[in-house]
């Protein structure tokens, strides 16, 4: 969990930064999202880059799946018969809701695909200008979009602030001034990557970016 | 006070248990949670009805035997106690209170409120000892140990094994006891010799046992009558990433 879940962060990291560019401009962001596909020429023929980045992130996402459910289903097998009162649990919000958390985050990673990659749920999609595909999927009347993107989001940073710390935890951070700072590293991490990424279609939202 | 309990009731491992109301009047707050129990007892033995099984021994909170799923909290609301040394002076009159066993598929229940903690036996036949002499208790300065490692093995060592931690987890993981026994002993020089061998072995019976897998979640650490920290769960994940590594080098291997 932890070592999939570290190379998908790393990529959310680098994906936010990316979409951070929509503030420089349209030329300057369709420059970017070209340039991606040219990353490593001439070593690599062209987008030969973006695909071992692609293959790579299918296998971290199908391991961290593949160990969540495992998981899951030892979970299950270790409680046969269930409490019949069983108390709201102390752990956090976040923990509690890691196994849900994480469903809705893979739905909504399937959509994204198939309007910003793909172009085929995307009003525009037009894979020569993701500029204006972005602002045209994130258009005023199309407000439910711009909703379950903040809940997707939402979801991710509560997926973060228990997933980080656990995963430092499971490779071995172990003194309790260590876990403190791993909690609070761990919350804000996930405070400003939720905020690095609703900050894209609350600007178009508002006509900041147009 | 009066109360109504809840009390799950099982005859034997077979039977399919259920839940049963009782009756109880002129508890006093001052009695344990135990004692309110034997109240129970005594009059179903006089009524001629079978008495609820629990388990007790010392009832004075060190020994590990209690252990009750008290309205659906492990050894009750009060942190930090065991079930034996929580008072009634917690609840209320007319309060009804649900009483249930620990759950777990490695904990089957036995009788009513009793489950066998055999597995936790397991664990520990699987590397929870060190192969020093341990006669009469040795001179304590020919063996120098840190203070702060010698209170972190300590805080882990007052670990009784009562379960909770299992009874607590949403996973129906006995990772916080298994991590407790290890550090315990892998802190302490004494220990060093069978360290990585230790963690791996301990770690497998545990996962054979059929307790599930920790994910983090820190219910455990809420719940433990002696307040073994979390973070105990991290020195046994160091311990064990390090044994893994370096499995090939260990001797006996």
């Amino acid at each position: 969990m932890a070592v999939t879940g570290i190379l998908l962060v790393l990529f959310l990291v680098a994906h936010m930064l990316g979409n951070l560019k929509i503030f420089t401009g349209e030329t300057a962001f369709d420059h970017y999202a070209h340039w991606l596909r040219d990353i490593g020429t001439p070593l690599l023929p062209s987008t030969w880059f973006l695909w071992i980045q692609r293959t790579v992130l299918l296998a971290a996402v199908l391991g961290h799946i593949g160990a969540a459910t495992l998981l899951a289903l030892r979970a299950r097998a270790a409680r046969p018969v269930r409490y019949a009162h069983r108390k709201k649990v102390n752990g956090s919000y976040a923990a509690r809701t890691m196994r849900w958390g994480g469903v809705i985050i893979l739905l909504f990673v399937i959509y994204h695909i198939l309007d910003l990659t793909t172009g085929h749920l995307n009003p525009q999609g037009d894979p020569g200008n993701p500029y204006g595909n972005v602002v045209a999927d994130f258009a005023p009347a199309r407000w439910y979009v711009t909703l379950f993107y903040t809940l997707a989001i939402v979801a991710l940073g509560l997926h973060l602030r228990h997933g980080a710390f656990s995963a430092l935890r499971s490779l071995g951070q172990q003194t309790p001034a260590g876990e403190r700072r791993a909690r609070a590293a761990a919350l804000v991490f996930a405070i400003v990557l939720c905020a690095g990424y609703l900050v894209v279609p609350f600007a178009v939202l508002t006509g900041l970016v147009a | 006070m009066n109360l109504t309990l809840r009390i799950w009731r099982q005859s034997g491992p077979e039977d399919k248990g259920r839940m049963v109301t009782y009756q109880v009047d002129g508890v006093s707050p001052d009695m344990s949670f135990l004692e309110m129990l034997d109240v129970l007892n005594e009059r179903l033995i006089l009524a001629g009805e079978e008495p609820v099984a629990f388990d007790h021994d010392c009832r004075e909170g060190i020994c590990g035997m209690c252990g009750l799923m008290i309205n659906g909290d492990a050894h009750g609301p009060q942190r930090g106690t065991t079930a034996c040394q929580l008072h009634m002076r917690q609840f209320s009159d007319g309060d009804t209170i649900d009483i249930e066993p620990w759950r777990a598929r490695a904990f089957p229940v036995i009788k009513d409120l009793v489950v066998d903690r055999t597995a936790f036996d397991k664990i520990i036949a699987a590397g929870g000892y060190i192969t020093a002499p341990t006669g009469s208790a040795p001179e304590a300065h020919s063996v120098p140990v840190a203070k702060a490692d010698a209170d972190a093995a300590f805080s882990s060592a007052a670990c009784i094994g009562c379960g909770a931690c299992v009874a607590a987890c949403p996973n129906g993981s006995g990772m916080l006891f298994t991590a407790a026994k290890i550090t315990q002993l892998s802190l302490l020089p004494q220990g060093q010799p069978e360290r990585y061998t230790r963690v791996i072995g301990m770690v497998d019976a545990h996962d054979e046992a059929g307790f599930g897998g920790c994910t983090n979640a820190g219910e455990c650490t809420a719940v433990c009558p002696k307040g073994i920290p979390l973070n105990t769960i991290g020195r046994l994940n160091r311990d064990y990433l390090r044994a893994t590594a370096k499995r090939g080098g260990t001797p006996g291997s």
